[in-house]
């Protein structure tokens, strides 16, 4: 932020002025305007206007027939909305269940693929490694397959007698029946402690029509193996990432921390860490968003079964407008999937750029480089 | 900073303008309200189905390019791999394929936003079609469409595990009772009795066999919470938490067929496309269908059916009448039923169908006391919450799972 400030005020201070003046150089202006305008066209046409247009929708009760933008639309304002939110019903219940399950997914895979993916970048950053571009290309393979077809194999892996359960039974453990078992893991620890039913301080209130016990549910064991395929299928891009971040920490600076006599860890925590914080923010932000997005592998894997568990609100919002003509209701949840995203990318930002301000400015500037790219 | 903030504002103004421009000039979302203009002559027809595989594609494709060239129009035949979505996408493009297929359970969906010509008078002969698909597709009062054919569900055996079992003839189960019986004898050998899928589709031949359904027959009320439904749902719990039922997930497969053909149970409940389904893929399961098991109220089952719907915003309604007049003859409906094994829609051919298919006879007779799907728009997210508190059942309480239902159903079908 506070670069961009300052780059901004270099450049907009001699140049305001000539601006407004014109003169020789006045048709700069409409030839920059020319330059640009066939992305702003492009973008325009094909990002911006059916954005406003689905945001229309939303705000109507359009049934699918013939253009939302005639006269007989009844346009119902916020109700799309607020129906979502304070009334009492299916939709709110549909709704509020996917946010909670798209919660404790966002919870586990982020924190899970970006440890992954910086491991495995760390192991192929090595610089005793042998066969460096072999790992590489291995670690990055399941992110360029096809995410429907590992989808389909994962259904095989987690079929009730299939890979997953003949290693588990290999162990002496009877694995779960993963796609039909709807029970949330957190319920099953609290089983295992022998707490089965809700408590009465769960059992009933708790916000948007979800009782607190099914707030804390957790993720379903369904939704546990649609997890583990994500960790495993994104890692790979953002192990591309960190690699390209550590390939960008100097290697004097190891050495001087080494000379120093800091040890491996300590190398790690306060040299590796701090100098790849910029392509760890890009890690956290993209994985956030694909993973409040997750569509695909609900679609193919699950449909939101079962109970409901692998609901997630992109699903819910295709599933509403395609399945039952409800576009506005489904347009709406797509605005508000998408202010959610909004929001929390935003506050991350924050958090981690107030760290940034107590750098020194040439760190800043350091840092500020790949993020850009 | 300033300047900045300014040239920002203008960018966005500018591309606004020029956006709201391009969006209020553009004819592209002109909407011919009512009726489109008719053509007369040779029509062009699209037909879009939803088949259930290659020989379905094939029979259909192979009826259309006869009736075409008999009639002089053409016909094309294109099988949708999402019908539903498919549809959605052209009813809201405007430009809806002329003849499609339509299920029962989203019909209302279709009929109440008018993409639907009620042609359903204009058929020759349409009382010989079965009373209870008729009113599977009437809206208002309006009888929307012609069906296609049907399905119903009834009792398959395995009849090596059966015997297995220790169980004869004498054995098939023709009660609740008597399922309970039998399937407790099958599970002391081992094996598992009943794979039953777990849909308010299967689930809900029990409120059938009970007197009971999900809403009131002009489909305005929902009526699950009765004891009638309570006592079926408490049935099916009790089979399942004795594991004398089994959920087709539980049996690694994705429906109860698979199971069925796996040899994984005994006994499944499905309709006669299992038939074809085992042929294809389990060619060497022997087996028997008898009818459901009747409840305390007697007999039931469940419908499935298809109509072709003919799109309000057709050119060619008039061809498109004839050309499902073809489709829906007896004779044809005889040329289907032998490429895909799907039963004839018209009462006519049931005889003729049954001379054919005699070990069909049991789906067939089903259509006496069988029960459509729940015909009313806007009910697939409550269907779908009903379907989720039935796969619970085995844990769950019937009682909340029926009392959702109702108040689900009701603020969907209050507000229509």
């Amino acid at each position: 932020m506070a670069t961009e400030t300052l780059t901004a005020a270099a450049t907009a201070g001699p140049a305001g002025p000539r601006r407004r003046r014109g003169g020789i150089r006045s048709n700069e202006n409409l030839a920059g305007w020319l330059f640009v305008a066939p992305v702003i066209v492009i973008l325009g046409l094909f990002l911006l206007l059916p954005i406003l247009m689905a945001l229309w929708v939303s705000l109507t009760d359009w049934n699918g027939q013939g253009s939302p933008f005639t006269g007989d639309v009844p346009f119902v304002g916020a109700h799309n909305y607020t129906q979502l939110f304070t009334e009492d019903g299916l939709a709110r219940r549909d709704f509020m269940t996917s946010i909670r399950n798209n919660i404790y997914y966002v919870a586990i895979v982020v924190p899970a693929q970006t440890v992954l993916a910086l491991g495995l970048a760390l192991v192929v950053n090595n610089r005793m490694l042998k066969g460096k571009s072999f790992f590489r290309s291995a670690f990055y393979f399941p992110s360029v397959t096809s995410s429907v077809a590992i989808s389909v194999v994962f259904l095989f892996l987690f079929a009730n007698s299939g890979a997953v359960n003949a290693l588990l039974g290999f162990l002496g453990i009877d694995g779960p029946e993963w796609f039909a078992d709807s029970r949330g893991v957190l319920h099953l620890l609290f089983g295992a402690v022998g707490v089965d039913s809700p408590p009465a301080a769960l059992a009933d209130g708790g916000p948007f029509g979800l009782t607190w016990w099914d707030w804390l549910a957790g993720p379903s064991v369904a939704m546990i193996s649609i997890i583990t395929l994500v960790v495993w299928t994104t890692s790979g891009t953002f192990m591309l990432m960190f690699l390209a971040g550590l390939q960008n920490v100097p290697v004097t600076l190891d050495e001087a921390s080494t000379l120093d006599g800091a040890s491996r860890w300590q190398r790690f925590r306060h040299v590796t860490l701090p100098m790849i914080r910029p392509t760890t923010f890009l890690v956290l932000t993209l994985g956030m968003i694909g993973s409040w997005q997750v569509f695909d592998q609900v679609y193919v894997m699950s449909q939101g079964d079962p109970a409901k568990t692998t609901l997630t609100p992109a699903y819910l919002s295709y599933r509403t407008a395609f399945r039952d003509f409800d576009y506005g209701s489904g347009a709406a949840i797509s605005f508000v999937l998408f202010l959610i995203i909004i929001i929390l990318t935003l506050i991350q930002r924050r958090a981690l750029a107030e760290r940034d301000t107590d750098r020194p400015r040439r760190g800043l500037w350091r840092r500020r480089v790949p993020e850009r790219s | 900073m300033a300047p900045r903030t300014i040239t920002r504002a203008a960018v966005a103004g500018l591309a606004a303008v020029a956006l709201l421009g391009s969006a209020a000039c553009g004819s592209g979302f002109d909407d011919s309200s009512g009726d489109a203009a008719q053509s007369s002559g040779p029509a062009s027809l699209q037909i879009l189905i939803g088949s259930s595989g290659e020989a379905e594609t094939k029979a259909v494709q192979d009826a259309a390019a006869k009736w075409a060239s008999s009639s002089g129009n053409t016909a094309t035949v294109t099988p949708a791999q999402d019908l539903t979505q498919q549809l959605g996408q052209a009813l809201a493009g405007g430009t809806p394929p002329d003849v499609f297929y339509v299920d029962a359970a989203q019909f209302a969906n279709y009929a109440s936003v008018g993409a639907l010509e009620p042609y359903g008078d204009k058929i020759s002969n349409s009382g010989d079609f079965y009373e209870s698909l008729r009113s599977a597709f009437t809206y208002d009062g309006k009888v929307y469409c012609a069906p296609k054919d049907f399905s119903t569900l009834a009792l398959q055996i395995n009849t090596d595990l059966w015997t297995r079992a220790g169980l004869t003839d004498a054995d098939v189960p023709t009660t609740w009772e008597q399922l309970t019986a039998v399937a407790q004898k099958i599970k002391a050998k081992g094996q598992v009795p009943l794979a039953l899928g777990d849909t308010r589709d299967r689930i809900g031949a029990f409120m059938v066999q009970n007197g009971g359904w999900l809403v009131s027959k002009d489909g305005k009320q929902p009526t699950a919470d009765t004891p009638e439904n309570l006592a079926a749902l408490q049935y099916v719990k009790t089979m399942l938490g004795t594991g004398l039922a089994k959920y087709p997930k539980q049996l690694d497969a994705g429906w109860s067929g698979e199971a069925f053909g796996k040899g994984k149970a005994v006994m499944t409940i499905e309709g006669n496309w299992i038939k074809g389904a085992l042929q294809n893929d389990f060619p060497n399961v022997k087996y028997k269908v008898v009818a459901l098991p009747a409840g305390p109220k007697g007999q039931g089952t469940l419908s499935f059916t298809q109509c072709w719907g003919i799109a309000a915003k057709s050119k060619y309604k008039d061809q498109a009448i004839k050309f499902v007049e073809a489709m829906t003859s007896g004779e044809q409906q005889m040329t289907f039923a032998k490429a895909f094994g799907v039963m004839p829609s018209r009462q006519s051919a049931g005889d003729q169908y049954t001379a054919a298919f005699p070990a069909d006879k049991v789906f067939i007779d089903g259509a006496a006391y069988a029960q459509g799907p729940v015909n009313a728009p806007k009910m697939d997210s409550v269907l779908k919450d009903l379907d989720t508190g039935l796969q619970g059942l085995a844990n769950g309480d019937p009682k909340t799972v029926l009392q959702n239902f109702d108040k689900n159903a009701k603020a969907a079908l209050g507000g229509s």
